[in-house]
């Protein structure tokens, strides 16, 4: 077979999510030629699919008033549970204003003051001023001191892909769609470029690039319920494991979001209860204001998720069609009116996989996994550990702005803020450094996949079924690595995923595997996948504290003193567990302190 | 309740040689909720690997799962079974160039499509990173949201007549992209610009108007409220086109 293609470019991106295509668009303005490769159309990225909105003290709205990057600061590393990066939260929340007015710039339509007194559903009178009005409003959201969660109705991520990219063709930079990155090739020290198999074709193609950016997005599909897209199966962070030399952050935190919408776990934005929606329980109480009296549904997502469990193992869970217990998210209180116009994305969906207005009908939730806050460790400059050449950005990455629970509307605006700030950098080094070309390494890494790709299809070395393996690996991960976790149920998780994980290597297809055979482009992934898995299994069973979304029920306290550390996992050739190490966390601004929410701040109300 | 179905599917894969075009027929037992997403996974991981279709949201936001159902453009992930006869035909969108099976490739045709039309905000002002955001009322910015919204499936291409046999015709989408940079007050383009780029044939002159597209939007875009409007300023600036460079509203 060999390389159909070769392609030789200055930077190449992996992703063409919100984080890649900054990026790519910083490089570019700088000169370089770009390529980006994705798994399918920019536009189709997930990150459309983020419907609340994004974080930045931008003051504009009443409940916003006299917000700053300061407080916006302080309500990240509260969030994080102390487990981010700070340098990297005190950057990304003075840069962010800027990154949402420069979005404006480029054309998105962020709702707007509009002057007057409103009254809240919490029965609060406010007034927004004359003063303000036209400039960029923002919502409440979970975890924060200001309203300053910018928003275009519940599309936000829709829109600002959809801007983004139009400036990315505009500046006809290269992109490559159905493309799937499935090896990185380096010498030991520096990163050359991808390996990549055509999607449409079947074929390998070769990408020789000075810098390889990887901003693949999350892994939230290593679980069987996630409110994540298909496609997110974290092959990128699979693909910088997989060298042996690049060590993925903080896998253990992964964020529980507490409405993802049975049966079909979609997302209910977070905007919900920013805008005023309640959860209730069986009986229709309103059970949030007994365990978190101060934020009631708008604590963290890590503590309003385990609440709700908490309230269901009580007893006090509905039994319906949608699921065996769950919980209601009520927002007919709020309106037809506002329901249909700020959070008429939702109302879609409950609307079209539910048969449920919202205006008028209550709407099944339970927390679902969401978000992935390790991935990739890099450097606060977006530089990936282990290898030179090597970045990465976006969910993908664990730049640390997020520690052990990101907070909602972080995320979209981590995308745009990192993809400039490391984009400038990644620009910087890019135009300082030489190609290598060393075809003989080149070819071996291709011979690698070729030889992988001809095993599975003729079954040399085994006949498991990868959709059988993939099944159970998700289910591990729901039944040993969730939101509430021991010592004794993650051993036994990271057992099951260690005898998967064997099985995974011995996939024969059942198919020829001809052409942009999707069975082939599964068991291509699947290793990867579980050793995915295994870092945060046997991440989260080696931390013996709580913290953020990591919650252990055997170690319910946060332990500043043994583990203000940060966890890297390799993995070494021919190993079947990860080699942890860990990084301490520092604390330059904000010494650790209470969040002001939580277990630790209202202890569990016995109900 | 349950009961059993019958998906006659649309098989093809232009890639693999000697492969033919075929229709092959997928038995099923539907259960409650199930949905086409639910289903050709199912397909796919117990009966055919080799099935090939394209989900990404699993939620119809992203655009990627239109396909002909029933003969129908619409999106298979928010389709119900139980809404469909016990026997029914899926087949790829027409117009966009086949991958596989279901599987079209809409995003070189949108990206194209960008392209030609020059979708983004022209302006002449530089951003500046000290300054304020340029005020816009909310209505304005709850209207650039409405044609913004188009998640571009290509529904509303494949069903229209003028796309099926004009090669170029930018399609209610197209239009509806347009028109949402011609309401945007950031963009400085004056109607005869706009012009210059829709003011044809491929473009909102090639619309017949029969509105087949208005009834297939998933996202119901207000596409014939959306194309109305271009047409109108097009045809205007068609008639003003020697008035060089002026606004006409
Ligand atoms: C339902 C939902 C709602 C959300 N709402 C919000 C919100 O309101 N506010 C907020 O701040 N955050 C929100 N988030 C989180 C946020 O949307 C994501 O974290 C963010 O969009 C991720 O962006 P990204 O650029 O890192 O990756 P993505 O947008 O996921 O892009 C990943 C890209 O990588 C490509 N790719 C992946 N693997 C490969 C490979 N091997 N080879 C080639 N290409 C590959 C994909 O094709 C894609 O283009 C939400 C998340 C979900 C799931
Ligand atoms: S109204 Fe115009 S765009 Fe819509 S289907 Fe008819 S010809 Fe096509
Ligand atoms: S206008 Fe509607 S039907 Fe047409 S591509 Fe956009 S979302 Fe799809
Ligand atoms: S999979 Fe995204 S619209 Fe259907």
């Amino acid at each position: 077979m060999s390389a159909k293609h070769t392609h030789i470019t200055d930077v190449v991106v992996v992703g063409a999510g919100l984080a890649a295509e900054r990026s790519a668009i910083e490089a570019a303005s700088a000169g370089l030629n770009v390529i980006i490769l994705s798994l399918v159309p920019p536009r189709r990225s997930h990150s459309t699919a983020a419907q609340g909105g994004m974080q930045a003290s931008l003051g504009n709205a009443a409940m916003a008033k006299g917000d700053n990057p300061q407080i916006h600061f302080e309500d990240t590393v509260k969030g994080s549970d102390w487990g981010c990066d700070q340098e990297v939260a005190k950057m990304f929340t003075e840069t962010v204003p800027i990154m949402i007015r420069q979005l404006d710039y480029w054309g998105v339509p962020w709702n707007r003051v509009v002057a007057g007194k409103k009254k809240l559903p919490s029965g609060l009178e406010v007034e927004d001023t004359k003063d303000k009005e036209g400039l960029i409003t923002a919502r409440d959201f979970g975890g924060v001191a200001k309203w300053r969660c910018c928003y275009t109705s519940d599309g936000t991520g829709h829109t600002v892909q959809f801007v983004v990219d139009t400036v990315v063709c505009k500046m006809g930079i290269t992109v490559h769609d159905r493309m799937e990155a499935i090896s990185l090739i380096h010498d030991g020290e520096t990163c050359l470029g991808v390996v990549a198999r055509c999607l449409r074709t079947g074929d390998l193609n070769v990408y020789l690039a000075k810098s390889t950016v990887i901003a693949t997005g999350g892994a939230g599909r290593l679980y069987a319920a996630s409110t994540n897209a298909v496609i997110n199966e974290g092959t990128g962070g699979a693909i910088a494991l997989n060298t042996g030399l690049v060590p993925l952050g903080n896998m253990e935190a992964v964020q529980f979001h507490p409405t993802g919408m049975p049966p079909v776990w979609i997302l209910m934005t977070e905007g919900a209860r920013g805008d005023g929606g309640y959860l209730l329980d069986k009986n229709l109480h309103r059970f949030m204001p007994d365990y978190e009296p101060k934020k009631k549904e708008l604590a963290s997502r890590d503590v309003v998720s385990r609440r709700m469990i908490q309230h269901i193992r009580a007893g006090y869970g509905v039994e319906s069609k949608y699921a065996p217990q769950h919980l209601w998210l009520d927002i007919r209180h709020l309106g037809r009116k506002w329901v249909w116009t700020n959070l008429r994305e939702i109302a879609t969906i409950a609307m079209n996989f539910n048969g449920l207005d919202p205006a008028k009908d209550l709407v099944p939730v339970l927390p679902t996994q969401h978000y992935t806050m390790g991935g990739i460790r890099t450097n606060k400059h977006g530089f990936a550990y282990g290898l030179k050449g090597l970045f990465a950005i976006g969910e993908a990455a664990c730049w640390d702005l997020h520690g052990f629970n990101r907070l909602g509307g972080n995320s979209l605006a981590e995308t745009v803020t990192a993809g400039y700030l490391v984009g400038i950098q990644l620009a910087k080094y890019t135009l300082g450094a030489t190609q290598k070309f060393d075809y003989k390494l080149v070819e071996g890494f291709v011979k690698k996949e070729e030889e992988r790709i001809k095993n599975l299809i003729s079954g040399k070395n085994g006949k498991e079924n990868v959709w059988e393996i993939r099944a159970a690996a998700q289910n591990a991960m729901m039944d040993h690595v969730h939101i509430f976790r021991t010592g004794k149920s993650l051993q036994e998780g990271v057992a099951k995923l260690q005898e998967l994980y064997k099985r995974s290597l011995k996939i024969g297809l059942r198919s020829s595997g001809q052409g942009a055979n999707p069975e082939l482009a599964q068991a291509l992934r699947m290793p990867g996948m579980i050793r995915t898995s295994l870092c945060i299994a046997y991440g989260a069973l080696m931390r013996t504290e709580s913290r953020g979304s990591h919650f252990r029920e055997d170690f319910p306290k946060r332990d500043d003193v043994n583990w203000l550390k940060r966890t890297l996992a390799y993995w070494k050739e021919g190993a079947d567990l990860p080699t942890l190490d860990y990084e301490p966390v520092a604390c330059p601004y904000m010494p650790p302190g209470d969040r002001g929410y939580g277990e630790a701040t209202a202890p569990a109300k016995g109900k | 309740m349950s009961r059993n179905i019958t998906l006659s599917i649309f098989r093809y894969n232009p890639n693999i040689p000697g492969d033919t075009p075929r229709m092959q027929d997928y038995k099923l037992e539907e259960y409650s909720g199930m949905t086409l997403f639910v289903a050709l996974n199912e397909i796919r991981e117990k009966q055919d690997p080799t099935l090939m279709f394209d989900f990404v949201c699993r939620a119809a936001i992203c655009g990627s799962c239109a396909m002909l159902i029933n003969g129908r453009p619409g999106l298979a992930c928010k389709t119900l079974t139980k809404n469909l006869p016990s026997r029914f035909t899926l087949m790829p969108l027409p117009v966009f160039k086949l991958i596989g099976d279901l599987s079209v490739d809409t995003g070189t045709w949108f990206r194209n499509l960008q392209v030609r039309t020059e979708s983004w905000i022209h302006t002449n002002k530089k951003f500046d990173p000290n300054a304020l955001e340029v005020r816009m009322s909310n209505e304005t910015a709850e209207a650039i949201y409405e044609p913004e919204r188009c998640i571009e499936c290509g529904c509303c291409v494949a069903t229209c007549i003028t796309a099926n046999i004009r090669e170029d015709f930018i399609g209610a989408t197209g239009i509806n992209r347009v028109s949402r940079f011609l309401i945007d007050p950031r963009d400085e383009r004056t109607d005869r610009e706009y012009f210059e780029v829709v003011g044809n044939e491929d473009g909102a002159f090639g619309c017949v108007g029969l509105m087949a597209c208005d009834d297939y939007c998933p996202m119901e875009v207000p596409l014939q409220k959306q194309l109305a409007l271009v047409r109108r300023k097009m045809a205007a600036a068609g008639l003003k086109l020697d008035l060089k460079g002026m606004k006409i509203s």
